[in-house]
C-alpha cells in the first residue's frame, strides 16, 4: 500500500464466480464513496469484474483451496485496486492485440485490453512464489 | 438481474428480446445456447434487441461475435437492435461496431434483411 494511503478493503474471496460479483460490488461502493460520479463506477466495475474473471478463471482455475487476494486503497487523487491470484501467471507479450483485424473476430482475449481501456493506470507483476498481481489505477479528479 | 431471452418471429426475422445482463455464466451461456437452437433450426435471419441490456462484459461480447461468425457460416445474417450506450461504447472501444450491423428502429432493422 502507498504510504499515506487510506485502506478501503482488503480482503481474500474463494476462487468463485460468485466472488467476481462480491468483489465487484464492494469495489463499487468503495469507488462511490471516494467521489467516483456513476460513469466512471461503471467502468471501474468493468475493469474489476474483467480482473477477478482472470484471477478466478485462468489463473486460479476455480481451485477452491486458491484463493483472491483484494486490496483497494485511496491516496490522494488516487484509487488503487490491486487484484492477485495464485496461478501460473502468464505472458503479457503472448496475449494477441484484440483490435488487430485478424483477431477482431476471436471469442476471447479482450479482458486485459478492457482494463487498460476504462482504468487511467495498469500494471501486471508476477509474486513468489507463483501468482500474479494486477494493480489498476483511477484517478480522482480532473480526468473524470 | 440474470439475463432473459424473449423470442418472436416478424415476417422471416426471429428478433431475440435480451434483458438483464450478458456477463461470464449464465448470461453468456443462455444467449450461446439460443443461438446454436435457432442456427441449428434453419433461422437465417436473427435480430438481436439489446435495448434492455444493462451490462456486457468481455465474455458476453465474445457471445455476440460468436453467434455473429456462426449464424454467417450457416449462411446467415445476425444483427443488432438498440445498443445502449454503454454498450454502443464498449463495442467502439473493442473495434466491433463497424463489425456487427447496428440498427437504432427495430421497423428498419426488420427491413434490411430484405435488402
Amino acid at each position: 500500500m502507498d504510504p499515506g494511503a487510506k485502506e478501503l478493503l482488503d480482503h481474500d474471496y474463494p476462487s468463485t464466480l460468485e466472488s467476481v460479483d462480491q468483489a465487484e460490488s464492494e469495489i463499487l461502493k468503495a469507488a462511490g464513496e471516494v467521489g467516483f460520479d456513476e460513469d466512471e463506477q461503471h467502468r471501474i466495475g468493468m475493469a474489476v469484474r474483467e480482473c477477478m474473471v482472470n484471477a478466478v478463471v485462468h489463473g486460479n482455475r476455480y481451485n477452491r483451496n486458491k484463493h483472491v487476494h483484494v486490496n483497494v486503497a485511496a491516496a490522494g487523487e488516487r484509487f488503487t485496486i490491486r487484484i492477485a491470484d495464485q496461478g501460473e501467471g502468464f505472458e503479457m507479450e503472448k496475449i494477441p492485440d484484440p483490435l488487430q483485424d485478424n483477431n477482431l473476430l476471436r471469442h476471447s482475449g479482450r479482458g486485459l485490453f478492457l482494463m487498460g481501456a476504462f482504468m487511467d493506470e495498469i500494471q501486471v507483476q508476477k509474486t513468489s512464489p507463483q501468482g500474479t498481481e494486477v494493480t489498476l489505477v483511477k484517478i480522482v479528479g480532473p480526468r473524470n | 438481474m440474470s439475463v432473459k431471452l424473449t423470442t418472436r418471429q416478424v415476417g422471416d426475422v426471429t428478433v431475440i428480446d435480451i434483458s438483464g445482463r450478458i456477463t461470464l455464466g449464465e448470461g453468456s451461456s443462455t444467449l450461446r445456447d439460443s443461438l446454436r437452437e435457432l442456427t441449428a433450426k434453419g433461422n437465417k435471419k436473427i435480430l438481436l434487441n439489446l435495448s434492455d441490456v444493462s451490462y456486457i462484459d468481455s465474455s458476453g461480447i465474445g457471445e455476440l461475435v460468436s453467434g455473429f461468425t456462426s449464424v454467417s457460416k450457416a449462411d446467415g445474417t445476425l444483427k443488432l437492435l438498440g445498443l445502449t450506450k454503454r454498450v454502443k461504447d464498449l463495442l467502439q472501444i473493442t473495434k466491433l461496431y463497424t463489425v456487427f450491423d447496428v440498427h437504432e428502429d427495430e421497423a428498419h432493422a426488420i427491413r434490411s434483411f430484405a435488402s
